[in-house]
């Protein structure tokens, strides 16, 4: 099974490298690639790190620190109008 | 099997207690790169008339992050090898994670030299000062990652691991794997988003 | 007798200046934390006074410009995270395990580690002082004042000392939640946790996430002065670094204030004998400020500039956070209700806070507006503000703690008639130091100056403060000889002096090392109280026979039969280590090579290989060792 995941991440990873190459791709380029490193950051987390079979207290901990970090530099950069 | 002193504290078995440290002290990290991360993105066009994004060697850095992403494979099968208490297996998947991981650095330590001939320096602009420090610290956490994978290593050649000890080889695998996803996140953020 | 038996085979205390240092023992490094902090409020007091002298008169000559920007940036600094959060580390420490019904915390000796880093981590930032000048940018280090190099080290040793009691504090926390989540005696369900516990929980979440931030904003300061780096100079922009501070700022000052709030939702039911009221509103409210204290740090910044939008969403953020805090005190209000008070010296303390804790957060909610706020921005009425909240509210509720809990850890109570002096010595002092402080700030006079022009009318209300201020000195002297005092010659307490509701009071005074003879089983909210007290047909409390003086049978405690392997047999202390001490010795070494740079880097790679030495030792020493077994 390991030895799937690693080729599906392998896939994508290609893919992600692909994608600035690919000029009809540009209108879509940034949201594409975030969604591609989600997929990647997920499977990691769930298949290699376990996340998805081991404990939901394990979840929890981690995911304050992933889903809380956003908001936080959101707002920060745009009153810095990073954007 | 393990052995009974693991009962320090009785009713609990330590390990799930470890991990849940782990994972608090992951989630703790993931607000230092958040940080860091951040103030890459505020200062991504402060470049100061230097040099930008542009000097990225994304073919490069393609083939290293790569590397980074087979290591964590090799590491879920050491982990996997340790549950199976098959000694030589860990053994093997610890030494090829720890090889990919120093192959990663020397990649990095390559990539930070070639930027700094092309005019980019921790000094240069905020550009620069935000790059090299998040990449930097992720090298850092990838280094102590291998000294404690060649620690791990060590033990294994004479059968200590499966000995209660305040480091095995499951949290230095969580570690390991958490490095590789921060480096997922810092490929498309700081070299994917940016050319 | 189980409980002869189980007492002979548990692992004696030992004794002498080495069993310190190596000791694991949860008590033990509370004390440890205890004690330093309190040393350390002696310290940064004394610091407060001089603050106070140089500003008794107009024009004072006390202390020059420098010798004064050090010292208020020492006393913050110390004040902050050398004092408030380590004495809530202590009582974390020593009550956490008591609460939940354990043996030790999850990682004794990541626990000492941390104790040792915080103890070298407050001699460094201390130490600076004679090393070259201390801090003297204010506790808050805003660039471009924290990295212009016209000193050589003084911000360094911020940056230094900030981050290294930072990895302390992470440490503790992770240990901290780690415990609470995962080793809970049988039946002790989240719901049954005491709220001081709960709130240490909360308190170690904000702690979690908020100090990897300000380490990337202390690092980027580190680097900005040292390195060359542009995060707050030449292209970059200062006010990133305001960000990342409040960032974390804020949530610390939930981490000052929650574990008091904490203590008195212990001290109030006790003194009231009535159960919390609303305790899972109490509960509840404290994790609700956990939550909205991530999301009004901006409000720290209203003079910055933000915005109109970004400075009301942050008004309304900071009022609302105002809600959960009044749910509280509604609830110690609601338990004191109808109750048998008892005015003993704890509940004394612990409605000090509660009332000036009122007061310092009105004036809080004072700030949250902004137009309001911009009036009052750098001005000693903030400092009032503060001080009524941290001092009025966080000290008071840990002396509260301390009177509270003295007779658990040393089995004597604290001399009654110095407590009053103390008490009513701390009140006076505290109301004139800082109420007049409200008028001073309103009437225009500004934080962080040395000094004032004659004529604006300020002398009056500023010789007062510095009277109040030395009643304060004087009031804490008292309390400090009545600990030492008491320690040896108190009155005799018992293990359950103030009919406790809580696990802790089911054990002796002082606790033995392995805290519980048997794990006990838990059933209620304040489980011991339902295990003394059963309930008549008209509500009332009933003693019941079988339990005297708050020592429980051992058949009671569990229902005569163990939970799990709660055997004597198994009772494995984790032995004592000094690895710990070695690797937090080496990463000073290490802090203090990187404030003398580029000198310093030799004793950066000395440190860290004191330091590697230390981690790669501890995490490869089993955690008992076979020759500790029985």
């Amino acid at each position: 099974m390991y030895w799937g995941i690693a080729l599906f991440l392998g896939v994508v990873t290609a893919v992600e490298v692909a994608v600035p190459y690919i000029e009809a791709l540009d209108p879509v380029r940034v949201p594409l690639l975030i969604v591609l490193a989600i997929i990647k950051f997920g499977t990691v987390v769930a298949f290699f790190m376990h996340l998805r079979y081991d404990k939901k207290l394990y979840r929890t901990l981690f995911l304050f620190g992933v889903i809380g970090v956003i908001p936080l530099f959101v707002v920060v950069l745009l009153t810095m109008h990073a954007f | 099997m393990t052995s009974p002193a693991v009962e320090t504290h009785e009713h609990h078995d330590i390990r799930p207690i470890r991990k849940a440290a782990m994972w608090v002290f992951l989630g703790s990290e993931c607000m230092f790169f958040g940080s860091m991360i951040a103030t890459f993105l505020l200062y991504r066009n402060n470049t100061a008339d230097g040099p930008g994004a542009e000097i990225f060697d994304i073919p490069f850095t393609s083939a290293s992050s790569f590397v980074l992403l087979m290591s964590s494979l090799t590491m879920v099968l050491a982990h996997n090898a340790f549950e199976k208490r098959d000694a030589r297996g860990t053994r093997i998947w610890l030494l090829a994670t720890a090889l990919l991981g120093t192959t990663f650095l020397a990649g990095q330590i390559y990539e930070f030299t070639e930027f700094v001939h092309k005019g980019l320096t921790l000094s240069t602009s905020s550009f620069g000062s935000s790059f090299y420090m998040l990449t930097g610290f992720h090298g850092a956490h990838v280094a102590i990652g291998v000294l404690m994978l060649l620690a791990m290593f060590y033990l294994s050649l004479d059968g200590r691991l499966y000995e209660d000890r305040g480091l095995n080889v499951e949290l230095v695998g969580l570690y390991w794997h958490f490095v590789d996803i921060v480096w997922i996140v810092i490929f498309t953020v700081v070299y994917l988003l940016q050319v | 007798m189980v409980l002869d038996s189980s007492k002979d085979l548990a692992p004696a205390e030992p004794t002498g200046i080495w069993s310190w240092i190596t000791t694991v023992d949860h008590k033990r490094i509370g004390l440890l934390y205890g004690v330093t902090a309190l040393i350390a409020f002696f310290v940064a007091g004394l610091e407060a006074l001089l603050l106070r002298l140089q500003l008794t008169t107009a024009n004072g000559t006390v202390l020059s410009a420098d010798a004064y920007n050090q010292l208020f940036t020492m006393h913050g600094l110390t004040m902050l995270l050398v004092v408030v959060m380590p004495v809530g580390a202590a009582f974390m420490n020593y009550f956490i395990p008591l609460h939940i019904g354990a043996r030790d915390v999850a990682f004794p000796r990541a626990n000492a580690f941390s104790y040792w880093l915080f103890l070298f981590s407050t001699i460094m930032l201390l130490s600076s002082f004679v090393l070259g000048g201390a801090p003297d940018g204010g506790w808050f280090g805003y660039a471009p004042l924290s990295t212009q190099l016209d000193e050589f080290v003084r911000m360094d040793y911020y940056a230094i000392g900030a981050q290294l009691l930072g990895i302390a504090s992470i440490m503790a926390s992770a240990n901290f939640i780690a415990t609470v989540f995962t080793m809970r005696a049988p039946g002790m369900n989240l719901m049954r946790i005491p709220v001081f516990t709960w709130m240490a929980v909360v308190v170690s979440f904000l702690l979690i996430f908020s100090l990897p931030i300000f380490g990337v904003g202390l690092f980027q300061m580190f680097f900005d002065r040292n390195f060359g780096t542009q995060f707050f100079g030449g292209g970059g922009d200062p006010l990133l670094w305001q960000h990342l501070f409040w960032l974390f700022g804020h949530p610390e000052v939930y981490v000052l204030i929650l574990p008091a709030m904490g203590i008195v939702s212990e001290v109030i039911p006790v003194f009231s004998r009535k159960p919390l009221f609303g305790y899972p509103f109490v509960v509840f409210s404290g994790i609700a400020i956990g939550f909205m204290g991530f999301g009004v740090w901006a409000h720290h910044m209203y003079t910055a500039g933000l915005g109109p939008v970004a400075e009301a969403g942050f008004g309304v953020a900071t009022m609302m956070i105002a809600v959960p805090t009044g749910v509280k005190i509604f609830n110690w209000i609601g338990t004191m209700w109808g109750g048998k008070v008892r005015f003993e010296l704890p509940m004394m303390f612990a409605i000090g806070f509660v009332s000036l804790f009122v007061i310092g957060g009105l004036s809080g909610v004072l700030h949250s507006v902004v137009p309001s706020d911009y009036q009052q921005h750098d001005s000693y009425f903030v400092v009032a503000h503060f001080h009524y909240v941290l001092f009025g509210g966080g000290v008071f509720g840990y002396v509260a703690g301390a009177y509270y809990w003295f007779p658990k850890w040393t089995g004597r109570f604290l001399d009654q008639r110095l407590g009053q002096w103390h008490f009513w010595l701390m009140l006076l002092g505290f109301n004139l130091t800082f109420a007049p402080m409200h008028i001073l700030g309103l009437n225009g006079m500004a934080r962080r100056t040395y000094r004032y022009p004659e004529g604006l009318g300020w002398e009056f209300w500023n010789q007062v403060a510095t009277v109040g201020s030395f009643i304060i000195g004087i009031s804490f002297l008292i309390f400090a000889w009545n600990l030492i005092k008491s320690r040896k010659h108190g009155v005799a307490a018992g293990s359950d002096p103030w009919d406790g509701r809580t696990l802790e009071w089911s054990i002796p005074s002082p606790p033995p090392v392995h805290n519980f003879d048997e794990i006990p089983h838990v059933e209620h909210v304040d489980d011991f109280w339902h295990r003394k007290y059963a309930t008549d047909e008209e509500g009332r409390a009933v003693r019941m026979p079988d339990v005297t003086g708050g020592t429980i049978a051992p058949e009671t405690t569990t229902g005569g039969e163990s939970e799990g392997g709660g055997h004597e047999d198994d009772m494995h202390m984790p032995s004592p280590s000094y690895y710990p001490i070695v690797a937090a010795f080496g990463i000073i070494i290490t802090g203090y090579g990187f404030v003398y740079l580029p000198g310093g880097w030799v004793a950066v790679g000395v440190g860290a290989l004191v330091t590697l030495w230390g981690f790669f030792g501890w995490s490869l020493e089993p955690v008992t060792r076979d020759e500790h077994h029985d």
